[in-house]
C-alpha cells in the first residue's frame, strides 16, 4: 500500500460511509517493508471508521489505540470481530490515522493511557462490528430479495438461513457500504460470545519473532537523514554558544543546527550523528536550576508539609478521631523520581513538506502529536498525517510529544525526511519522570484495634502542571493523591491534604501514575496499623473492607491462592497489599527471603485481579505478570536522583532493570466477572512495593518507609 | 575500507568507517532493522546477533572485527519462523512490546545450540544479559524449555536423540539463506 493517500482522510470520514467505495485509501502498515515501494493499493469498502473490507474478503479492523505491548491490537480486533461474524483467522489490522473520529471519550483526544482502552472501546468496537454486520446483511438481503431478518453472519459470509445461500463479506462489501449506517444495532448477549473471553493468540507475535514488526526507530524513508540532539544536561538550561567545526568535519555529518532543545547533528546514519554529538563544543547556560538536587527538592517538600495544604478528602472529624484514640501512629514516607526506561529509546521520523507533514512515530497520543507537528510546520492539523508504528514500550512516556517536535523541527530545517534518535543516556536523563513524593501520615486506633481516624499530608510534583494544567482545580492535582485519598478502608474520620509542587524536573505519567507511590504509602501504613493493633495484616484489611466487595474479593482470592497463614520454609516471609486503581482491583501476596547483606530475593508473587470481564485471558495474564516485574524493579532497584540540576543516572548500569535471574514465580488469578471491562496495564504495579516492604517488616522488624528498598537499609 | 563477511548465509561487502558498530551497519547501511538499539554499551542485549555461532552484542562490536566472520541476525534465523525458538515464542505468545525479543531469541537460540536441554540455572546464566522492560521473563523461560522439547521432537526422526545431535547454529538456523 502507498503511504500517501489521494483522499483527504478527514473530510472523507466526515462524509460518513455512504459513497465511500471505490476510493483508494492508502495506509501505512507497520511491519511491512514494501511500504517503501509504491505497491498497488487494494480497494477497501469502508463500512465505518473501524471496519474495512476488500473484495478478496480481507477484513481490516482499524486500531485507534497504540500497541505498546499490552495486546490492544488483538483485543480491539476481538471486540469488533465478535460482532462482525468474520473469520478470525483472516482478520487484519491497521493502526488508525489521527482523527477526531478516534477520540477516546475519556480524554477528548486520540490517545492511549490510563488503562482505559478496554473500558473506552468495549462498546464502540463491538458496535462498529455489529454495524458493519448489519450493513452486510442488508446488502445480501437486497441481492437475494429476502428479508434481512432471515440472514445471519457466519465465518466471513452472510447466510440466508432458509435456503443456505451464502455470500462472502468481500462480495457484499461494496454494496454494503452504500447502505445507510444503522443506528442502535443489537449487540450479542455475552453468553453467545465465541471470541471475547477466550484465550486468543496475539496478532503481532509473528512479526515480533522475526524482526519484521516495525517500531518507530525502524522507519526508513527514501532520502531520509538521521539526527541526534545534544540536550542541556541541566533542566531549564540552554545553549550559550557552540562550535560545530569538529563535528562537521566528520565524514557523513550533513549539518549541525541549533533547535530549541539543544544542538542537532544531522548525518547519513545514526552512529555518525552520535559521533558528531561527541565532537561538539557547546557552552551551556545552565540557567536557574544548576544547584537543584534531590536533597534540595526533598527539603522543599518537607517544608511544605509543615503547613496545611489543599484538602482532597475530608470526612468526619480527623482531629477528634485522633484525640480519642487509644493508640496514635505517625509516619513519614517518601518515593523518588522514576524513569520509564522503554526498551526502544525515544525517536521520531518526520517528513515536512510545503503541503503537509508525514509523521512516523511511536506515540501514545496521536492527535496531540499531530497538533504539535502542525504548529511547528505551519500547516493545518489535517495536513499532518500520523502513522503510528509499534511502540517499543510506552508506560506513559510516549504520551509526551518531545520526540515528535524534534523530528519535525529538524526535517523542516533540512527539507528532507529526518529520523531523530535518542541515546539510552538521553532517554534516562531527559524523561518526564514519575513524581517524587513526600507524605506525613497519622492514624488512631481504638481500644478494639479499629482505626478511629486517618490523616495524610502529601507534597508531590504535579504531573498535570506539565500535561494538562487546566485539569487542576483549587491547586489540587488529583493524580498526586490517587491511591491515598481514595483508600477504601472503613475509617470514620478522614483528612487528606496536598501541596502542589512544581519544580524544574519534568513530570509524566508512569505506569500506574499516582497509585505507584501512594499505594506504597497507604498500604505500608495500613500494615503498620495492623501490627500496632496486633492483628494479622490480611485479617485486619479484610475486616475494614466489608463494604468493598470487589476489593475484598481480590484480597481473599490472593490470600487463599497464596496459602496465607500456612507455614513457609525457614527464611521465607510473606507480605500482602491491595489497591484499586483505574477501577480495577488488585491484591498481591509476595514471598521473600533476605540475604545477610540485606539483599531482598522475591521468590513468589500471587496476584488476584478483578477487571470485570476479561477480554483475552492470555494477554491479561501477561499484563499483570509484566506489571509485577515493573513493580519489583521500582521497589528494589531503580531511582532517579538529581545533582547540580541534572539526572545522575545514565544507562542500565546506573538505572538497573530486573533481569531473568531475579524474577520470581508469578501466579495470576482473575475474579470471574461480567462487569464492564476495565484496564490491566497498570493496576498490578502499586501493590508490589508495599507487599515486599510488609514482608521485610515480618522478616526483620524494620519498617522501610522510603523507596527503593536498599540492602544497607535492611542488613 | 571494504569489509567482507557472511551475513545470513550470503557474502556481504560494506565500505564504512571501520569503527562503526555492526549494529548500525545492519540497521542503517543494510536497512536490516530487526536487530535493535537499546543501550549502546552491551548492557541490555537488544542488539544480540550470532557471530560464528556465539551470541554477541552488536552495539559494541566494530564492523572491522567482522572481516571473514559469519553473522546471523534475527532475519536469518529461519526463513519462515520455523526455528524451534521462534515456534516456541509463538506458541506461548512471549512478546509484549516486542522490542527486546530479537535479542532474546538470538541469545536463546545460541544457548540451545550449545546446551540443548538447559536447566533453569543455565537459562539464568545465558539470559541475564537481556533486559525485557515488559517483564516477559517467565514466558521466555517457559519458551526456552519448550523450544528444547520442539528441537528434540524435530531431531528424533533422524534416529538420534537431542543429546547426540550437535546443535550447531547452522542446524538450528534451519532455513536461513
Amino acid at each position: 500500500m502507498s503511504s500517501t493517500t489521494p483522499v483527504d482522510r478527514r473530510s472523507f470520514l466526515k462524509t460518513g460511509i455512504a459513497g465511500a467505495t471505490g476510493l483508494v485509501i492508502g495506509f501505512y502498515l507497520p511491519g511491512r517493508r514494501e511500504v517503501l515501494a509504491a505497491a498497488p493499493a487494494a480497494t477497501p469498502a469502508v463500512l465505518n471508521a473501524w471496519v474495512h473490507i476488500t473484495p478478496d474478503d480481507k477484513v481490516t479492523i482499524l486500531i485507534s489505540k497504540s500497541e505498546m505491548g499490552q495486546g490492544v491490537e488483538t483485543s480491539l480486533a476481538m471486540l469488533a470481530a465478535e460482532e462482525l461474524g468474520c473469520d478470525w483467522k483472516r482478520i487484519n489490522t491497521e493502526f488508525a490515522p489521527a482523527d477526531k473520529v478516534y477520540y477516546d471519550p475519556a480524554f477528548g483526544m486520540q490517545g492511549t493511557g490510563g488503562s482505559q482502552s478496554m473500558h473506552s472501546c468495549w462498546e464502540p468496537m463491538r458496535k462498529a462490528g455489529a454495524t458493519a454486520r448489519e450493513m452486510l446483511i442488508g446488502a445480501a438481503a437486497q441481492k437475494w430479495g429476502v428479508d434481512a431478518s432471515e440472514c445471519r453472519a457466519e465465518s466471513g459470509a452472510i447466510v440466508h438461513t432458509a435456503t443456505k445461500r451464502r455470500a462472502t463479506f468481500g462480495s457484499l462489501a461494496e454494496a454494503a457500504a452504500q447502505i445507510p449506517q444503522p443506528k442502535d444495532v443489537k449487540l450479542k448477549d455475552p453468553s453467545q460470545f465465541t471470541i471475547v473471553g477466550k484465550p486468543t493468540k496475539r496478532l503481532d507475535t509473528p512479526k515480533k519473532v522475526n524482526g519484521t514488526a516495525e517500531f518507530g526507530i525502524d522507519v526508513r524513508r527514501p532520502g531520509m537523514l538521521h539526527a541526534s540532539v545534544e540536550h542541556c544536561p541541566v533542566f531549564g538550561g540552554k545553549v550559550a554558544s557552540f562550535d560545530a567545526t569538529k563535528a562537521k568535519a566528520i565524514p557523513g555529518v550533513k549539518d549541525v543546527i541549533q533547535i530549541p532543545t539543544g544542538i542537532a547533528v544531522v548525518a547519513d546514519n545514526t552512529w555518525t550523528a552520535f559521533q558528531g554529538r561527541k565532537a561538539l563544543d557547546i557552552k551551556w547556560d545552565e540557567g536557574p536550576n544548576a544547584a537543584v538536587s534531590s536533597a534540595s527538592i526533598r527539603k522543599s517538600f518537607e517544608d511544605a508539609c509543615e503547613k496545611p495544604g489543599v484538602v482532597s478528602r475530608k470526612e468526619g472529624d480527623a482531629a477528634a478521631g485522633l484525640a480519642s484514640a487509644a493508640q496514635k501512629l505517625e509516619a513519614v514516607y517518601e518515593a523518588p523520581y522514576q524513569a520509564h526506561a522503554t526498551m526502544e529509546p525515544m525517536n521520531g521520523t518526520a517528513d515536512v513538506r510545503a503541503d503537509g507533514v508525514d509523521l512516523w512515530v511511536p506515540t501514545q497520543f496521536q492527535t496531540p502529536s499531530q497538533g504539535m507537528a502542525a504548529g511547528i510546520a505551519g500547516v493545518k492539523p489535517e495536513s499532518v498525517k500520523v502513522h503510528t508504528t509499534y511502540l517499543g514500550g510506552g508506560f506513559g512516556r510516549r504520551g509526551w510529544s518531545d520526540f515528535v517536535a524534534e523530528s519535525t523541527i529538524v526535517s523542516k530545517a533540512m527539507g528532507v525526511p529526518v529520523q531523530v534518535t535518542w541515546t539510552r543516556e538521553d532517554d534516562t536523563q531527559h524523561d518526564y519522570y514519575r513524581p517524587a513524593s513526600y507524605i506525613k501520615m497519622s492514624a488512631g486506633l481504638g481500644a478494639d484495634g479499629k482505626p478511629t481516624a486517618f490523616t495524610a499530608r502529601v507534597a508531590c510534583d504535579s504531573i498535570m502542571s506539565w500535561f494538562f494544567p487546566g485539569s487542576i482545580t483549587n491547586g489540587l492535582d488529583s493524580s498526586s493523591v490517587e491511591g491515598v485519598s481514595d483508600i477504601a478502608y472503613d475509617i470514620p474520620n478522614f483528612l487528606v491534604d496536598y501541596h502542589l509542587m512544581k519544580g524544574p524536573i519534568p513530570m509524566g505519567f508512569w505506569r500506574s501514575v499516582g497509585a505507584s507511590q501512594n499505594g506504597f504509602f497507604s498500604e505500608s501504613f495500613v500494615d503498620e496499623l495492623a501490627a500496632a493493633a496486633k492483628k494479622d495484616p490480611y485479617e485486619f484489611r479484610r475486616d475494614l473492607l466489608a463494604k468493598q466487595p470487589r476489593l475484598l474479593g481480590v484480597l481473599n482470592l490472593a490470600a487463599q491462592k497464596a496459602g496465607w497463614g500456612t507455614p513457609l520454609p525457614k527464611g521465607r516471609f510473606r507480605g500482602i497489599a491491595c489497591l484499586e486503581a483505574f477501577s480495577t482491583y488488585a491484591a498481591e501476596v509476595v514471598e521473600i527471603s533476605i540475604d545477610k547483606d540485606g539483599t531482598v530475593n522475591v521468590h513468589r508473587v500471587v496476584a488476584a485481579l478483578d477487571c470485570g470481564r476479561v477480554i483475552n485471558p492470555d494477554t491479561a495474564e501477561g499484563q499483570v505478570s509484566g506489571a509485577i516485574v515493573y513493580g519489583i524493579t521500582a521497589a528494589l532497584k531503580t531511582e532517579i536522583t538529581i545533582d547540580r540540576g541534572r539526572v545522575v543516572q545514565t544507562n542500565f548500569d546506573t538505572n538497573p532493570m530486573l533481569r531473568m535471574n531475579e524474577v520470581p514465580k508469578i501466579e495470576v488469578y482473575f475474579v470471574p466477572s461480567e462487569e464492564t471491562p476495565t484496564g490491566l496495564g497498570e493496576p498490578a504495579v502499586p501493590p508490589v512495593a508495599p507487599a515486599i516492604g510488609n514482608a521485610i517488616f515480618v522478616a526483620t522488624g524494620k519498617r522501610l518507609r522510603r523507596l527503593p528498598f536498599k540492602p544497607e537499609d535492611i542488613a | 575500507m571494504a569489509i567482507h563477511f557472511t551475513l545470513n548465509g550470503k557474502p556481504v561487502t560494506v565500505s564504512v568507517n571501520p569503527d562503526m558498530p555492526l549494529l548500525w551497519v545492519l540497521r542503517d547501511t543494510l536497512n536490516m532493522t530487526g536487530t535493535k538499539f537499546g543501550c549502546g554499551m552491551a548492557l541490555c542485549g537488544a542488539c544480540t546477533v550470532h557471530i560464528n555461532g556465539d551470541a554477541i552484542r552488536s552495539c559494541v562490536t566494530p564492523i572491522s572485527a567482522m572481516a571473514g566472520k559469519t553473522v546471523t541476525t534475527i532475519e536469518g534465523l529461519s526463513a519462515d519462523r520455523s526455528h524451534p525458538v521462534q515456534r516456541a515464542w509463538m506458541e506461548l505468545d512471549v512478546p509484549q512490546c516486542g522490542y527486546c525479543q530479537s535479542g532474546q531469541i538470538m541469545t536463546a537460540s545460541a544457548l540451545l545450540a550449545k546446551t540443548p536441554k538447559p536447566t533453569d540455572a543455565q537459562i539464568d546464566d545465558a539470559m541475564t544479559g537481556n533486559i525485557c522492560r515488559c517483564g516477559t521473563y517467565p514466558r521466555i523461560r517457559k519458551a526456552i524449555h519448550r523450544a528444547s522439547e520442539l528441537h528434540t521432537a524435530q531431531a528424533k526422526p533422524t534416529g538420534a536423540t537431542a543429546d547426540d545431535v550437535p546443535l550447531a547454529d547452522s542446524v538450528l538456523a534451519g532455513g536461513a539463506e
